[in-house]
């Protein structure tokens, strides 16, 4: 085919057009007011009011708060990394355990047995006037677990 | 509607007892808009296209008209969207019959232009000059797998939150693009208001809409390829098509009216209760359409199920009437009398091979234990898949020797046993996995 000069420059200007549009249309469709921007960082309170080796759910959240052992936080996610169900507070093992295609999860929140593929995610934690909060903004994918998840007082 | 069009069809048996004097009625002066004014008799055979075509567009129109009063009463947040079906349920006169109509004619709609599609590729209608009503036909299967998605979402209740959130996680396995591909069709990191905005406007606006240009396309191509895929022949026999094509038309369409209105009497669409996303129910499944893509992912590495085996389906299917054919039989019913033998042995082959191969990988195949020093992408990625494959392979080999065919019964069996397969996975997804998703024998 013979290189046609009109022609290039006919279709490079619907191209640019074309993609004009797109920014427009996805401008459009997505500029929704994000009603719960404001609280995304959650306070949860004082270290010491939570007890070593315990979970406590906070489900309209988004996260189950973990302690561990050695006195570390983890705020994980409550979403199974199968396909999204909630996941349940095993109490016998302290670890997790998915309801919809029985995925187990550890107390740190890796893989025992499958469908699940990765361990839970995590949000992070910050410190703030000694007391915790947790950014529900951000959610963390991990491969392992690592000590460097964990965050402490 | 019903008696409308039987008000037409008794005017117009009426009609054709002085067919050189007759006025045209509304009806037939519609028909003419779509069909020529004679066509070859062959066309006209039932089983040439089963009404399947036909009984899609009729589908949508149920849907356009009840969707539209359904529209009245519902309202699309989340704190009111239960609220107002539950409302239309036990307050709106024929409310609940108008929502059972509209989720019953939604799902034979998903199974009617299936149906539509194995006919015209196993009629070999899809070749030269059909080719781009193929892709055409792509797009409205496309547009009706989406329509049926948006709209399962928006009654709010257990079933939708979780069938929803379940198919948009799948996306997730996508590498790279995946997380966020997600949260884009979610708008979120979970199914939020903005979603259930975004899936009301697709559903009540911009898909119908789509639809409508889609048909119409549809519908003209057709027309422009001269009708219907016949095989060639010496001489073809013209009919006129009022009355030949016209009475088996409004037959099929009165008899699919009334087979709803009937069936609308013992069945009432589905309500749980309220979406509750800190409870998932037990098992959470997607919507049965797809549900073998979830079986898949129960057994296959994500990058192989939700990635490298859809992404390379998607280009067969857009491909196939493209492909370097050797024995084109236009309009013939699986090309050949053997390629009829093998597309049944085929189909039934792979019923049998996928029922078996994922009892076994459920009951006693467990190679990401066994092989769990190696990546999974091999024990749970490569094995699996050749697990599949060399059988199929092999299968089809002896078919090919067997029945001495060309490479377009080939292709025939190889897409019927793929198709095969995944009926198969969604059946065992649907009927027989019970709690946890375990195999219920
Ligand atoms: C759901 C919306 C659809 C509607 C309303 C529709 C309607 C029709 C109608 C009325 C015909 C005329 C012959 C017949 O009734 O079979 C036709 C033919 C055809 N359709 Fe569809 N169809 C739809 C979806 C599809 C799909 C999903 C495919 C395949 C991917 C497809 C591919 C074709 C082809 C290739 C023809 C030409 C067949 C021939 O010439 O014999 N259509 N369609
Ligand atoms: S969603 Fe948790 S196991 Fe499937």
């Amino acid at each position: 085919m013979k290189f046609d000069r009109r022609r290039f420059i006919k279709r490079l200007l619907v191209a640019i057009a074309s993609v004009e549009a797109l920014f427009l249309i996805k401008g459009g469709i997505t500029n929704k007011a994000r009603l719960s921007e404001d609280k995304k960082l959650i306070r949860v309170g004082k270290s010491d009011s939570y007890e070593k080796n315990q979970v406590y759910p906070f489900l309209s959240h988004h996260f189950y708060l973990k302690r561990f052992e050695d006195g570390g936080f983890m705020a994980l996610s409550i979403k199974c990394t199968h396909l999204g169900c909630v996941i349940n507070h095993n109490t016998k093992t302290g670890g997790f355990n998915c309801p919809c295609h029985a995925s187990q999860f550890s107390p740190k929140g890796e893989v025992i047995s499958s469908p699940a593929t990765r361990p839970l995610d995590y949000y992070p934690m910050t410190i703030k006037n000694g007391e915790l909060y947790v950014d529900t903004s951000v959610v963390k994918r991990r491969k392992s677990f690592l000590k460097s998840q964990l965050t402490y007082v | 509607m019903f008696w409308y069009l039987s008000f037409f069809l008794e005017q117009f048996i009426m009609n054709t007892k002085h067919p050189a004097k007759r006025n045209y009625s509304s009806l037939e002066k519609f028909a003419l808009h779509l069909h020529p004014k004679t066509i070859d008799e062959r066309a006209v055979v039932f089983n040439r296209t089963f009404g399947l075509g036909g009984i899609c567009a009729l589908l949508f129109i149920i849907l356009a008209i009840t969707g539209m009063i359904l529209r009245f009463s519902y309202i699309p947040t989340v704190e009111q969207a239960y609220d107002s079906i539950v409302n239309l349920n036990t307050h709106t006169i024929f409310g609940g019959f108008l929502r059972s109509l509209h989720h019953l004619s939604a799902n034979l709609l998903v199974i009617a232009s299936f149906l539509h599609l194995l006919r015209v590729y196993y009629s070999q209608a899809i070749f030269k000059k059909r080719a781009e009503n193929w892709i055409y036909g792509l797009v409205l299967m496309f547009l009706v797998l989406a329509s049926s998605f948006t709209g399962y979402l928006l009654p709010w209740d257990q079933l939708a939150y979780w069938a929803i959130t379940i198919f948009t996680q799948i996306f997730e396995y996508i590498p790279l693009f995946g997380h966020s591909l997600a949260n884009f069709i979610r708008s979120g990191e979970t199914l939020n208001s903005n979603t259930l905005l975004n899936f009301y406007n697709l559903h009540t606006g911009v898909l119908p809409l789509l639809f409508v240009f889609f048909v119409g396309m549809h519908f003209w191509l057709v027309r422009k390829a001269g009708g219907v895929a016949l095989p060639e022949v010496e001489e073809t026999q013209k009919v006129p098509v009022i009355p030949n094509l016209l009475v088996k038309e409004v037959t099929v369409a009165l008899l699919l009216l009334a087979g709803l209105f009937l069936a609308v009497v013992f069945y009432s669409a589905p309500l749980l209760d309220q979406a509750n996303p800190n409870l998932s129910p037990n098992p959470s499944k997607a919507p049965w359409y797809f549900l073998g893509a979830q079986e898949l992912l129960l057994h296959v590495h994500p990058a192989f199920s939700a990635v490298i085996i859809p992404g390379y389906l998607l280009l067969f299917f857009i491909a196939v009437p493209y492909l370097n054919y050797k024995n084109l039989n236009i309009g013939v019913w699986f090309n050949s009398p053997e390629g009829k033998k093998l597309v049944i042995h085929s189909a039934i082959f792979s019923f049998f091979f996928t029922f078996g191969l994922i009892y076994l990988l459920d009951h006693f195949l467990h190679f990401d234990v066994w092989l769990s020093s190696s990546p999974s992408w091999i024990s749970i990625g490569i094995v699996p898949f050749l697990l599949y494959a060399i059988p199929v392979g092999a299968f089809l080999f002896y078919g090919f020797k067997k029945y001495k065919v060309h490479n377009t019964e080939m292709i025939m069996a190889s897409t019927t046993v793929i198709m095969v397969s995944y009926l198969t996975m969604l059946l065992i997804s649907l009927l027989l996995r019970g709690e946890g998703m375990l195999l219920i024998f």
